[in-house]
Parts: structure tokens; C-alpha cells; sequence
């Protein structure tokens, strides 16, 4: 069970950590600061904001806690994740008069490099790498 | 006033360029897979930071002291001080997990540090200009 419990957060997943918290914590400011001082401005891309820093916080505690719940609420939030960078990204493009302000996820994460187009299918791989080196140990 | 204005816009320089030597010395670290860093490379951490907390005095001295405003005041100030914490948070990662991963980590804490200064710049600038 302690194995269990590390497993999600070590070797490869520790860096995946790190990346996930620092966008936990780029999302989670965003997200407070444009609802906080302009939440009138552009409601939609401010909440999309905080809908992708709750994301973001969620992965990042599940790859910390680990084990077989934190891995099913991961595959969730990652699954959410992917769908959500994805559809505003593409809308972003295709409707702009829905967003007056950019969302972490607009332009698929332009602003941050890509790298939020790109980690959900990362921490994708790694949840269903553990999760098949899981069912090894347990088959 | 001026001397502490320019230790404020100069220390994003310094500090880019230590992330720069950090990062390729982090590169060639795990390449070779070492792990966990020296205590050469740390003290160069210790460096990094004691810019950063230099930085974060002296733009806080400017700004609080003098009529020198920012655009975004809040976004500013949260990112003069998460910038400090991101070094610690990156070493004891590279700590914890003492291998090729965790040695990678600290590509991304470096990483994050060297995009909030250039975004602490640009804010910076807005209001200069």
C-alpha cells in the first residue's frame, strides 16, 4: 500500500509534479486576479480561468497523494483538462468575441509556452503507465 | 533612489543569466544522470536566490518610496515574491527525488523563475513607457 501511495508522484511523475503545481499556481493567480479586480470585463474567459486553476490543483494534489482513488480522480481532471484546452483553444480562434481576455487555455496555451496543450496528454500517459504498472503488481 | 531603481531593473539581467548557467549546468547533470546535485551547484541556487530577495527589496523599495507606479500592481507584487519561492520549492524536489526526474525538475523551477522575470520586465516597462 505505501508503494501504492508514491508511485503516482516519483521517477517521471515528480516532474510532472512540478510542472502541474507551477501551473496550479500561474492558473490559480490568474484566475483570482481577474475575477478579483474585472470580473465584469470577460466572465467567460475569467471563469474558464478558475476552471482550469481548480483543474490544475486537483492533478496536482492527486499525483502527490497517490493511490488507486487519486489515480481515477486524476484521469478525470486530466480528461477535462485535454477537452478543455482543446475546445477553447479552437474557439479562441473561431469565435473571439468570446473571449475579450485571454483564458490559460486561449490560442491552445500560446502564452505559456504550449505547455498547456501538451500536459494533459502527458499526465494521460503517465496516469495509465501507473495504472497498468498497478495492475501488473496486483494480477 | 536611482541607485536602488537600477538594482531593480538590472537584477532581471543577473538573474536571467544565472538561470541560464543553472540551466545548462542542470542539462549536463542529467545527461550524465547525477543525482542529487552538488553543493557547488546549490551554492549557485543560494546565489540565484539572494538575487532574487535583492530584487524583490529593491523593487519593493521603489515602489512603496517613490511616485513609480505599475500597470498591474497586483499581478507585480505576486510575482516579485512567488519568483523567490519557486528556487527552494525546485532545490528540494531535486532533493526528495534523487534521481534523473528530480534533477529534471529543476529545469522547470528554473524555467518558471526565468518567464516570470521577463514578465515582470514587461510590466515593468508598460509603466515606464
Amino acid at each position: 500500500m505505501r508503494e501504492a501511495t508514491s508511485t503516482l508522484a516519483t521517477g517521471p511523475g515528480r516532474l510532472l509534479v512540478a510542472v502541474y503545481a507551477v501551473f496550479a499556481l500561474a492558473a490559480t493567480g490568474r484566475s483570482a486576479v481577474q475575477l478579483g479586480t474585472e470580473a465584469d470585463r470577460a466572465p467567460l474567459a475569467y471563469s474558464l480561468s478558475l476552471l482550469a486553476a481548480v483543474l490544475y490543483l486537483v492533478a496536482t494534489t492527486c499525483l502527490l497523494r497517490g493511490g488507486a482513488t487519486a489515480r481515477r480522480v486524476a484521469l478525470v481532471a486530466v480528461t477535462v483538462e485535454a477537452a478543455g484546452v482543446l475546445v477553447v483553444g479552437t474557439l479562441s480562434y473561431v469565435a473571439t468575441e468570446l473571449f475579450p481576455d485571454k483564458t490559460v487555455w486561449s490560442h491552445f496555451g500560446q502564452g505559456y509556452g504550449f505547455l498547456p496543450l501538451v500536459l494533459p496528454f502527458l499526465g494521460l500517459w503517465w496516469l495509465l503507465t501507473v495504472e497498468r504498472r498497478a495492475a501488473v503488481d496486483e494480477g | 533612489m536611482a541607485t536602488v531603481c537600477a538594482v531593480a531593473v538590472w537584477s532581471v539581467v543577473l538573474v536571467l543569466v544565472l538561470c541560464a548557467l543553472a540551466a545548462l549546468w542542470t542539462v549536463v547533470m542529467v545527461v550524465r544522470d547525477e543525482s542529487p546535485p552538488s553543493d557547488r551547484y546549490f551554492a549557485l541556487l543560494g546565489v540565484l536566490l539572494a538575487v532574487l530577495v535583492v530584487q524583490l527589496v529593491a523593487a519593493a523599495v521603489v515602489l512603496l518610496g517613490t511616485d513609480r507606479d505599475v500597470a498591474e500592481p497586483t499581478t507585480f507584487g505576486a510575482y516579485l515574491v512567488t519568483v523567490v519561492l519557486v528556487v527552494p520549492f525546485g532545490a528540494a524536489l531535486a532533493l526528495v527525488e534523487r534521481s534523473r526526474w528530480g534533477t529534471a525538475a529543476l529545469l522547470v523551477a528554473l524555467a518558471t523563475v526565468a518567464a516570470m522575470e521577463v514578465r515582470l520586465d514587461q510590466i515593468w516597462r508598460l509603466a515606464g513607457a
